[in-house]
């Protein structure tokens, strides 16, 4: 379970980057980057098990990477941001495949375990 | 009042109602259709009865009074039969015999034993010559040699050649008539043949009309003497106490209140060769008791239906009133829904976008602080430990506190979404002119629709688009003066695109105001003006991947047209 390598996506670099910071120190390989392009690049090369994915964002929004992650590689587990009200965009975004949606400001106990059931759901 | 200004007040009574009028103004507009409608009803049946009634009583009294004109003119035609009679047979006499033959005291003795035979009720029978000097006479008074020059009846009788006297007491206390003719004989000399007759035929024949308790029958002189005895006004002689018509008329019928204040119905016949008017006299009460009772039936049936009808009327206007009023109640109520949506929505805008504007800085406190919390626990040697971890805990319990703020406001927001359903927009825009068509009558503006039929069917979300609608209306509304138009057309724009534009002759804007009338928190209304009503209509013609324009000129109006997409694109908005 630790060691498990975690993509943050988000325009907030203060949040993204603290949000990494937090997780390495739990043990996790987390790996921050703030838009959906390089999000994007970052998979390819070295596809992480774990995103944790903001929607709204400048660019590309969340649920477009989302989208392009989904038919490149199904394998990979989603985890949805929202900052916005509406939990249709998180309802939207699982049904594109998100494993689940968590609203911002997040709990990071909350993010792990909702990480691990991911993982534990893999098949 | 007339029918026009009764409209209006009704019209003006529905439409003003503020909370505390309310009730009043439906009391009055009960009022007035209460009264309206029983005077509809109700002045047609008076109308129509008063006709009946008088149609009826003058037939009615044709019918009665036609009997009592004949009983009258054949009691006259009797009357007059006799004293012509007696007349005929003096003046017979008169001219049969001569002057000296008249003056002779028996042979004139002998003519008034043969006419006492034939003729009944003469009293006397007497000559007088030409200057008046009674020569023979045979009678039960003493007459021989009176004098009569000095006696109107004298000199009538010399100038019209025969008389008939008034009734007169004679020396006995008994009603007796005079009659008198005058002959001008060969030899150039007057001939006066005078003679009494008893009245009591008069009473006689009277009697023999055989009238009943309320009637009365009698003659009366040109002076109004009694000439025969009354049932009702007195003894021979006395005065009759009812004004009669003078003058030579066939039988004529009058109504008079009699001294004993009975309404009596009176037939009066003049006589034509005497000063005699038969006087036939039935009190009304007694001829009218048909009449009464049609009258009495027809009372029953008149009020039987007035209750009728005004418990009718009164039911009718209730239930009239009552739904006007829950029509009404039930438009306010629509109405301040719609109000309330658009107040809701336009709060629900506002916190979704402080809740969502506030949740990214407040996710970044809540990271750094956490981290904060991890880096210290996970020391064991720095110092103040205890300390930094309390902190940073409370910095977390705040950012909790914060988060449940935002999401709530974020719920809240949430419930003012979109849905989109298949709509015409001409009907969106009727029903949202409902809304405003009370305020339209009663400022008397001319609300003018110009809506082209058949406009395609578009997908949209109907209470946002109804708030654009109602915002842009309202303003409208608001432009102008009373009397003043606001004009609403739809057409069709383009293959994917619909347009409205509502004009109004009011006061338009200047460029300054124009240039504003989007933004937030901007209003030029006095007071109750959030600022929000356009800049929310701006949000969701936007939303909805609309187009709204407007065009202003100070002090001639303002136009302004929504473009509206077939089908709705949503966007982000504002």
């Amino acid at each position: 379970m630790r060691n498990l390598k975690i993509l943050l996506v988000d325009d907030e670099v203060e949040f993204v980057t603290t949000l990494a910071e937090r997780l390495e120190l739990r043990g996790f390989r987390a790996q921050a980057v703030t838009d959906g392009e390089s999000a994007l690049h970052i998979i390819e090369s070295d596809p992480p098990q774990v995103i944790i994915l903001d929607v709204m964002m400048p660019g590309m929004g969340g649920l477009e990477v989302l989208k392009r992650i989904k038919t490149q590689h199904p394998q990979i587990h989603v985890i949805l941001l929202t900052g916005h009200g509406s939990t249709k965009e998180g309802i939207e975004g699982m049904q594109r495949g998100a494993f689940d949606y968590l609203m911002k400001p997040i709990n990071i106990e909350e993010l792990i375990k909702k990480m691990q059931d991911a993982i534990k759901s893999q098949p | 009042m007339s029918p026009k200004n009764l409209w209006t007040r009704l019209t003006k009574s529905l439409l003003h109602n503020s909370n505390g009028e309310a009730s009043n103004r439906y009391r009055i507009l009960r009022r007035n259709i209460f009264i309206l409608m029983i005077l509809i009803t109700i002045i047609p049946l008076i109308i129509m009865a008063g006709i009946y009634q008088h149609e009826y009583q003058s037939s009615i009294k044709k019918e009665i009074v036609n009997p009592l004109k004949t009983l009258a003119n054949k009691t006259k035609h009797s009357l007059e039969l006799f004293l012509e009679e007696r007349l005929s047979v003096i003046r017979f006499i008169a001219a049969s015999y001569s002057f000296e033959e008249l003056s002779d005291q028996k042979t004139l003795n002998r003519i008034f034993n043969v006419l006492m035979d034939e003729y009944c009720c003469l009293v006397d029978l007497g000559l007088i010559n030409k200057k008046g000097i009674q020569l023979s006479y045979v009678g039960p008074y003493e007459f021989l040699g009176k004098n009569y020059s000095k006696q109107s009846w004298f000199h009538e009788v010399v100038v019209k050649g025969n008389y008939i006297s008034d009734v007169f007491m004679g020396y006995r206390q008994f009603p007796h008539v005079a009659i008198a003719v005058l002959r001008r004989t060969e030899e150039g000399r007057y001939l006066i043949l005078r003679a009494t007759i008893d009245t009591s035929k008069f009473d006689n024949i009277i009697a023999s009309m055989q009238l009943d308790q309320e009637s009365d029958a009698f003659l009366i002189n040109r002076e109004g003497f009694l000439q025969t005895p009354s049932r009702f006004y007195g003894k021979i002689l006395d005065k009759y106490p009812v004004s009669f018509p003078m003058g030579n008329y066939g039988p004529i019928v009058v109504e008079e209140v009699d001294p004993q204040k009975r309404i009596m119905l009176i037939v009066y016949v003049p006589f034509t060769r005497s000063d005699y008017i038969m006087v036939l006299t039935k009190q009304r009460s007694a001829l009218l008791k048909p009449w009464y009772t049609l009258k009495t039936k027809m009372l029953i049936i008149f009020a039987i239906s007035v209750i009728t009808i005004v418990l009718i009327v009164f039911k009718l206007t209730d239930t009239l009133v009552k739904r006007v009023k829950d029509a009404d109640e039930k438009r306010e109520l629509a109405y301040k829904e719609v109000q309330h949506t658009h107040k809701l929505s336009s709060i629900g805008r506002l916190a979704a976008g402080v809740a969502h504007e506030i949740n990214n800085p407040l996710a970044i406190i809540n990271e750094k602080a956490g981290l904060m919390k991890d880096l210290v626990a996970y020391d064991d040697q720095f110092w103040k430990n205890e300390k930094f971890l309390g902190l940073t805990d409370s910095i977390l319990k705040s950012v909790e506190r914060c988060k449940e703020i935002t999401h709530r406001l974020l719920g809240f927001a949430r419930r003012m979404e979109v849905q989109l359903v298949k709509l015409d927009l001409n009907e969106l825009i009727q029903e949202t002119l409902s809304f405003l068509n009370k305020e339209a009558l009663y400022r008397n503006i001319v609300l003018k629709l110009q809506l082209t039929d058949n406009l395609p069917y578009i997908v949209s979300d109907r209470g946002q688009l109804q708030q654009v609608f109602l915002n842009i209306l309202s303003n409208a509304f608001a432009a102008v003066e009373d009397g003043g138009e606001v004009v609403v057309t739809s057409w069709e724009e383009d293959l994917d695109t619909l347009g409205v534009s509502i004009q109004d002759n009011g006061s338009g804007m200047s460029e300054e105001i124009l240039r504003n009338i989007f933004d937030p928190f901007f209003t030029t209304k006095q007071k109750g003006g959030t600022g929000l009503g356009l800049a929310i209509t701006y949000g969701i013609v936007k939303k909805m991947g609309g187009e709204i324009k407007v065009k202003s000129k100070q002090g001639e109006g303002s136009i302004f047209t929504v473009y509206l997409p077939k089908k709705a694109k949503i966007g982000p908005g504002e």
